[in-house]
């Protein structure tokens, strides 16, 4: 019962809910970061880093915090473990902290973990929340570094910053680029949507989902 | 270049060259939330306007006569987001109190602001671009007028979309809304080179 319940949760928020492109959630760092699969790899760690353990908290804490002012108290968990990934990012790895500019510290504002944190975390024990916060940032994970590879590819013919394709190869400069991030993330959603959707439906119609709660922050 | 008129600079910069939404992503969680409708997100552009002027100027102070005397910067992003979430609970307040009409018409995106990435963006790149006070202001003004631009337009597109035009099932919705933005995206892109601020 309990393995399943796990299962469960990991299945939501990596397929059928996933943050990204299905409820369309977190959206800023997606495109912002996507340009270089390098910084997108750091701040992913990050963030599954960030919403697991920010998760557990507040569900370890969830019958001291007083409803009202829980929205304040969420915001300043997710905080601290926000300046811990920063400090880290500094000390050991300067030249992508630096290139990733303020997009570390818009992991607060990040809907995803607030509303993880809103949604599941608050009625839920603590190791489930742990595996919520860790699944949904691995759901946003693998969006981000497919959306990244394809844009290194194609926008410096690149991978890892190693240059893959041959010199025949004409750079799509606008794919590292704001407008190819949205083209790219429109494509993306496009294709899934347009061939899983059904399938999605008839599953949400289907079962019973104890852990589905539309995060919307 | 003195001071006035390089802050002018960043004003015009920040709406048209570096647009914080259409160049830097930021704040696009409610940009595609709540462009459905014209007046809705005139009322949420205004919202922004007003608060990111004032938090910029509030961050700002507090950044330079709090934060860096004591050595803490790292602290920065817990500082940042209270004073945000602060600021807007006593707007909030405030207008309540004050006037109906403009509470019906603001007060109900206030609460949607605090969690808007845009605002607490926009304080950390005037940080990082180590703007003067001046500057700061008018970067946090910029921003708030440039993403109320574009969430305007948007509005004012999808209004129209919603009329007249069929949408393959799998880009409804945030699909077609993306694919709008990087138009208009590229379309900004037309004013690079006017003003560039680094």
């Amino acid at each position: 019962m309990k393995s399943y319940k796990f299962r469960q949760v990991i299945k939501e928020n990596v397929g059928i809910n996933n943050p990204v492109f299905v409820q369309i959630l977190g959206i800023c760092s997606t495109l912002a970061v996507t340009n270089v699969l390098k910084n997108t790899v750091v701040m992913c760690a990050g963030l599954v880093f960030v919403t697991g353990l920010s998760n557990l908290t507040v569900s370890l804490l969830r019958k001291y915090i007083p409803s009202r002012i829980r929205m304040m108290v969420e915001t300043l968990i997710i905080a601290a473990y926000v300046i811990i990934v920063d400090v880290v990012l500094k000390a050991f790895i300067p030249d992508i902290s630096r290139q990733l500019g303020p997009y570390v510290g818009l992991i607060i504002t990040n809907c995803i973990i607030m509303g993880r944190a809103e949604a599941f975390a608050l009625s839920n024990p603590p190791t489930l929340s742990l595996v919520d916060g860790l699944s949904s940032g691995l759901g946003y994970s693998y969006v981000l570094l497919i959306i990244a590879f394809l844009r290194e590819l194609l926008g410096s013919g690149a991978i890892w910053g190693f240059r893959v394709l041959g010199d025949w190869w004409i750079n799509w400069n606008i794919m590292i680029m704001a407008p190819g991030a949205f083209f790219m993330l429109a494509l993306f959603i496009w294709v899934v949507k347009g061939s899983f959707m059904k399938e999605k439906q008839a599953a949400t119609a289907g079962s019973p989902q104890p852990a589905s709660a539309g995060g919307k922050s | 270049m003195t001071d006035g008129l390089f802050a002018f600079g960043v004003f015009f910069a920040a709406i048209f060259t570096n647009n914080i939404l259409l160049t830097n992503y930021l704040g696009m969680c409610s940009f595609l939330a709540v462009s459905k409708e014209l007046k809705t997100s005139f009322g949420l552009g205004m919202a922004v306007v007003f608060v990111m002027t004032c938090t910029s100027a509030i961050n700002w102070l507090i950044y330079y006569y709090v934060l860096v005397p004591y050595d803490i910067v790292y602290l920065r992003f817990i500082a940042f987001i209270i004073v945000i979430a602060a600021f807007v609970q006593l707007v909030e307040m405030v207008i309540e109190r004050l006037s109906d009409a403009l509470y019906a018409a603001l007060g109900i995106f206030l609460p949607l602001i605090t969690v808007n990435c845009a605002i607490l963006g926009a304080s950390l790149f005037m940080v990082i671009r180590e703007y003067t006070f001046v500057s700061g202001l008018a970067f946090g003004a910029g921003s708030g007028i440039g993403w109320a631009v574009a969430i305007i337009a948007m509005a004012g597109i999808r209004t129209k979309l919603n009329v007249r035009s069929k949408v393959p099932f799998g880009l409804t919705g945030a699909g077609i809304t993306l694919i709008i933005a990087g138009i208009m995206a590229l379309a900004f892109m037309g004013f690079a080179g006017m003003i560039s601020i680094t």
